[in-house]
């Protein structure tokens, strides 16, 4: 299967390895997917309670190229948005910026899943309203 | 020499054609194209003379009577002609065969097939090692199974099952036995009267041969087996397998079969050293690193190894410039990891991660050593990234986790 440039691009270096303090406050961490389905991505946040907005973001995924290539594409995205503007990113958009072939959707959707669970775990920790 | 790139490691899958092989074919392709059932002049005769050759140096690879090899397209066919042909030609005496979960496709689909017709089917399971023993086989027996069907070699793991024990078993109970050797012939000493084999498949292109050819060892004696075909008109191979000879194919895999039998015990030396230098090396410098399947029952040219907590695809496109074959899910269409790794009760973990190097006649030192080179640059890399190994550093046991389905 041929990989586009962007996915190859984020496997070969990808944006934003790495961890945050999982009990921090102001950290939300997402962990989504399972083993025997051979992905699993662990996404977190880093909030400014002050401005709403996510300041920072870390990833590490075990997965193919493309689930690779969607979380780290998804940390590059969140950087920088408040949480709304975050929980509107959809996995389409990922699927259209990375090219993914049709096999490979589950990667976005996994990705998606990967920022809301972690948006989820922000606001259950700071006992804010939440949604979905 | 400078490397040249990319490397085969997928000898499993298929090998290259020996430059002996393509020697000895090209004739038949021009000057000597007779058909070699055409047996009244020279265009028959000199075809013939050339199908009669290959016969001989396959009958004298495996030890068998160059009579009682059936040509084919290949270990698929020939695994179909037996299961299926003995199936129905011994359906009155019975109905029940054995055979084994993490056999290739090629055995399964149609044992799966004859399951449906009304034929019971009995599944071993392998041990942890990956082998089929022949106490297994021996326990599985019944007044009414009419045969045995267990691969000589696993495709994935290079494990050797338990044979001539699993032969011996057969023959004492008068089953007949069919194997796959497809991975075994040419790579290990096959012998069909040592072993107690009553049909054997085989394929060219697994031994340095070209593809669309193979072969169905049929036992001509003690007992004499008999099969109903599958393709009819003409009654060409003692009317098992009618149809036109694949004269050139054939002609390459009697080459193929003769380079093997001289050049085998040389060749196992060179590649059981190469492979096991890449074991030591990549398991001395990734502690988590495991062989799949029993690491001394094993064809000299293979290894599968696991490397937990990172997944087999990424880690196929780190090492992107070695060809290699992954039981990883990512690679198919489903999200199921390797049924033949499943089958040794490896943690989805393990499971899809698996990477089987295949080495082969013309692998060298340089390709060994870049393949090593590059799977442990890739394997630090990827742990790293892998969210898993962070748990386990941090002490958590993964399994005991509830993940959820998605």
């Amino acid at each position: 299967m041929a990989y586009s440039e962007k996915v190859l691009s984020h496997y070969e270096t990808p944006r934003n390895v790495g961890s945050l303090d999982k009990e921090s406050k102001t950290v939300g961490t997402g962990i989504v997917g399972a083993p025997e389905c051979g992905d699993v991505m662990k996404l977190q946040i880093q909030v400014d309670e002050a401005t709403g907005k996510i300041t920072d973001a870390k990833f590490k995924t075990f997965g193919c190229g493309s689930a690779i290539a969607s979380s780290s594409l998804a940390t590059e995205w969140v950087k920088g948005r408040t949480i709304d503007e975050a929980l509107a990113i959809k996995n389409t958009e990922i699927v259209q910026e990375l090219s993914l072939p049709p096999v490979k959707i589950h990667c976005s959707v996994l990705a998606e899943d990967a920022i809301k669970s972690a948006i989820h775990d922000y606001q259950e920790k700071n006992g804010l309203d939440h949604d979905h | 020499m400078a490397l040249k790139l990319p490397i085969y490691m997928d000898n499993n899958a298929t090998t290259p054609m020996d430059p002996r092989v393509l020697e000895a074919m090209l004739p038949y392709f021009t000057e000597k194209f007779g058909n070699s059932a055409s047996r009244n002049h020279q265009f028959g005769w000199e075809a013939e003379d050339g199908v009669k050759l290959a016969r001989k140096q396959v009958g004298e690879l495996i030890g068998a009577d160059p009579k009682e090899i059936i040509w084919t397209s290949g270990s698929t066919e020939s695994n179909n002609l037996a299961i299926k042909g003995v199936a129905d030609m011994y359906k009155d005496k019975g109905r029940h065969i054995i055979t084994a979960v993490h056999e290739h496709k090629a055995t399964l689909d149609p044992c799966k097939r004859l399951a449906k017709m009304g034929y019971d089917i009995t599944w071993l399971e392998p041990g942890a090692d990956g082998l089929i023993t022949a106490k297994q086989v021996a326990e599985a027996i019944r007044v009414d199974t009419i045969l045995v069907t267990i691969m000589w070699a696993n495709n994935e793991l290079g494990t050797i099952n338990e044979l001539p024990e699993i032969g011996k078993v057969c023959k004492e109970k008068g089953v007949l036995l069919h194997t796959d050797a497809t991975q075994a012939v040419g790579k290990i000493p096959v012998d069909v009267n040592d072993a107690g084999v009553d049909l054997l498949s085989a394929s060219a292109h697994k031994m340095y041969g070209p593809k669309g050819a193979g072969f169905l060892y049929v036992r001509r004696r003690k007992p004499r087996v008999r099969l109903t075909p599958i393709i009819d008109g003409g009654g060409h191979e003692r009317g098992m397998r009618s149809g036109t000879l694949n004269v050139t194919g054939i002609v390459g895999l009697g080459k193929a079969c003769e380079l093997c039998r001289l050049e085998m015990a040389e060749e196992t030396a060179r590649l059981s050293k190469m492979r096991d230098r890449m074991d030591q090396a990549i398991l001395s410098q990734l502690e988590h690193a495991v062989i799949n399947g029993d690491p001394k029952r094993r064809l000299p040219h293979t290894t599968n190894i696991s490397f937990p907590y990172v997944e087999g695809e990424s880690m196929m496109m780190a090492i992107k410039e070695v060809a290699v074959s992954s039981g990883s899910a990512c690679t198919s269409a489903s999200l199921e990891p390797s049924y033949v790794l499943k089958a040794l009760g490896l943690g989805d973990e393990i499971a899809h991660s698996s990477i089987r190097f295949g080495l082969g006649r013309f692998t060298t030192d340089e390709e060994v050593d870049y393949t090593i080179d590059k799977v442990v640059t890739a394997v630090k890399k990827l742990l790293e990234l892998s969210p898993l190994y962070e748990m386990v550093l941090e002490g958590i046991d993964i399994t005991t986790i509830e993940w959820g389905a998605h």
